[in-house]
């Protein structure tokens, strides 16, 4: 019996990416449905009544809306190959943990940085970077966030760095320059095929990035 | 086999109710250590040094943080009594309506409370289309785990007491019997159930905390 895999998704969206990356990994085929989210399609509307957002997985008819949750949904169904969390309770409540942080911080200080100007913008540059040289505390010296094996927090965090190009260029700086490690980690992210197959281009994300600044009056 | 549970909470913290309730359903032994947020203890910064917040569960000296994570942990490292379904598709349900109680929910009902006149009217509407998707959820359920108590109930658990308290302090019915029968019916049955009775914070307490921090809002948002 084959799996119907539908992902509702756009191809600028970082959460979009993390679903894209996990479907990757685990080697499966599925159907990529980009959506127009100014003209949001019934389809969309009727997966996702709550938030009326993208990513939606679609798995044999049934939906599962919010990217962290829908990583889990795939590590937990097709648990057989390339698992992303761990097995152990507490290295999984770790993983969740940090998965959870960059959740709720790390897209809001990144769209900061690129709808705000002068001194807002310098504060905003900074809380950033902050939030980066703690993740790279919390990578140390391991090759992935998952230790040895790219995991759940990598899924989590990598999809960003599309965006850094367009980060560094709004914001006129640089990001290796304070935070090697992380960009040297996403470099190494960037070799599996599962990710590079995944991000869309950093120049795309700029693109996508100046027309929402021209949208919101930023330029 | 020598287990040694600790949980750090606060008095009224509604998070931290999350995981008593979530240790109780499961009969763990745990031991309670009180914190007063305006002066955090060594041990506490130690154990949640990226948040510094409650409530923290510490395991065998380890320390887990974030009350949904400490709950899906919890549910893990303890068999007994499922919080979580064992379907993967009613557990990515579960987690999302977790996660909905926490993004949306509480924010738009927290809008309400601190707000007064058009401004607290116009915060109705959010906070009652929320709620009514909690009402959907609850059709054919005695409690979003189903039969019994689960995962979201523990989530959403807070509004069980806390809507009370809101109502009675602000004086406007947010959750009303007759729009969202569902929705009444489970804070009854939740918030009255033994585990859970038990365990609320004092009353009295509540009312004056609460009052105390919505004069504080609305003095500093007329500055």
């Amino acid at each position: 019996m084959a799996d119907e895999i539908i992902l509702l998704d756009f191809l600028p969206s970082i959460f979009g990416m993390r679903v894209r990356v996990a479907l990757a990994e685990k080697g499966l085929m599925y159907e990529y449905r980009e959506q127009d989210l100014w003209n949001k399609s019934p389809l969309l509307l009727e997966m996702n009544p709550v938030h009326k957002k993208i990513p939606v997985l679609i798995h044999n008819g049934k939906p599962i809306c919010e990217s962290t949750i829908i990583v889990q949904y795939i590590d937990e169904v097709w648990k057989d190959k390339s698992p992303l969390l761990p097995a152990d309770p507490y290295e999984r409540a770790q993983a969740r943990f940090w998965a959870d942080y960059i959740d709720k911080k790390l897209y809001d200080l990144g769209k900061k940085i690129t709808l705000t100007k002068g001194e807002e913008q310098d504060t905003r540059k900074r809380e950033f970077l902050d939030f980066l040289k703690l993740l790279e505390g919390e990578l140390g010296d391991k090759p992935f966030f998952g230790g040895e094996n790219f995991g759940f927090v990598d899924v989590s965090l990598v999809a960003f760095s599309s965006r850094f190009y367009a980060y560094e260029s709004f914001g006129n700086f640089s990001i290796e320059a304070e935070c090697p490690k992380l960009i040297a980690w996403t470099k190494r992210c960037m070799e599996r095929e599962s990710v590079s197959s995944s991000l869309l281009d950093p120049q795309k994300v700029h693109d996508f990035v100046a027309g929402m600044r021209r949208r919101y009056g930023v330029e | 086999m020598g287990e040694e549970v600790k949980l750090f909470r606060t008095w009224s913290s509604p998070f931290a109710l999350r995981i008593v309730w979530a240790l109780r359903i499961k009969a763990i032994e745990y031991e309670t250590v009180f914190e007063d947020i305006s002066n955090k203890s060594p041990s506490l910064l130690q154990c949640n040094p990226v948040h510094g917040k409650v409530p923290v569960l510490l395991h065998n000296g380890r320390p887990i943080a974030e009350s949904l994570v400490i709950l899906e942990y919890i549910d893990e490292a303890w068999k007994q009594a499922p919080l979580l379904p064992v379907d993967p598709h009613e557990r990515a349900m579960a987690r999302f309506w977790a996660k909905f109680g926490d993004d949306k929910v509480l924010g738009s009902i927290w809008s309400v409370f601190i707000k007064q006149g058009k401004e607290q009217e116009e915060a109705m509407v959010p906070a009652m289309e929320n709620l009514k998707f909690l009402e959907e959820e609850l059709k054919g359920k005695k409690f979003f785990g189903g039969d019994t108590i689960g995962f979201v109930d523990l989530a959403l658990g807070w509004l069980a007491n806390l809507i009370g308290l809101l109502e009675e302090i602000v004086g406007l019915k947010v959750v009303d019997g007759e729009k969202l029968p569902l929705l009444s019916a489970w804070m009854q049955e939740f918030g009255d159930a033994p585990i859970i009775k038990d365990n609320w914070p004092a009353r009295d307490r509540m009312i004056l905390k609460f009052q105390a921090l919505r004069d504080a809002t609305i003095a500093a948002a007329s500055k």
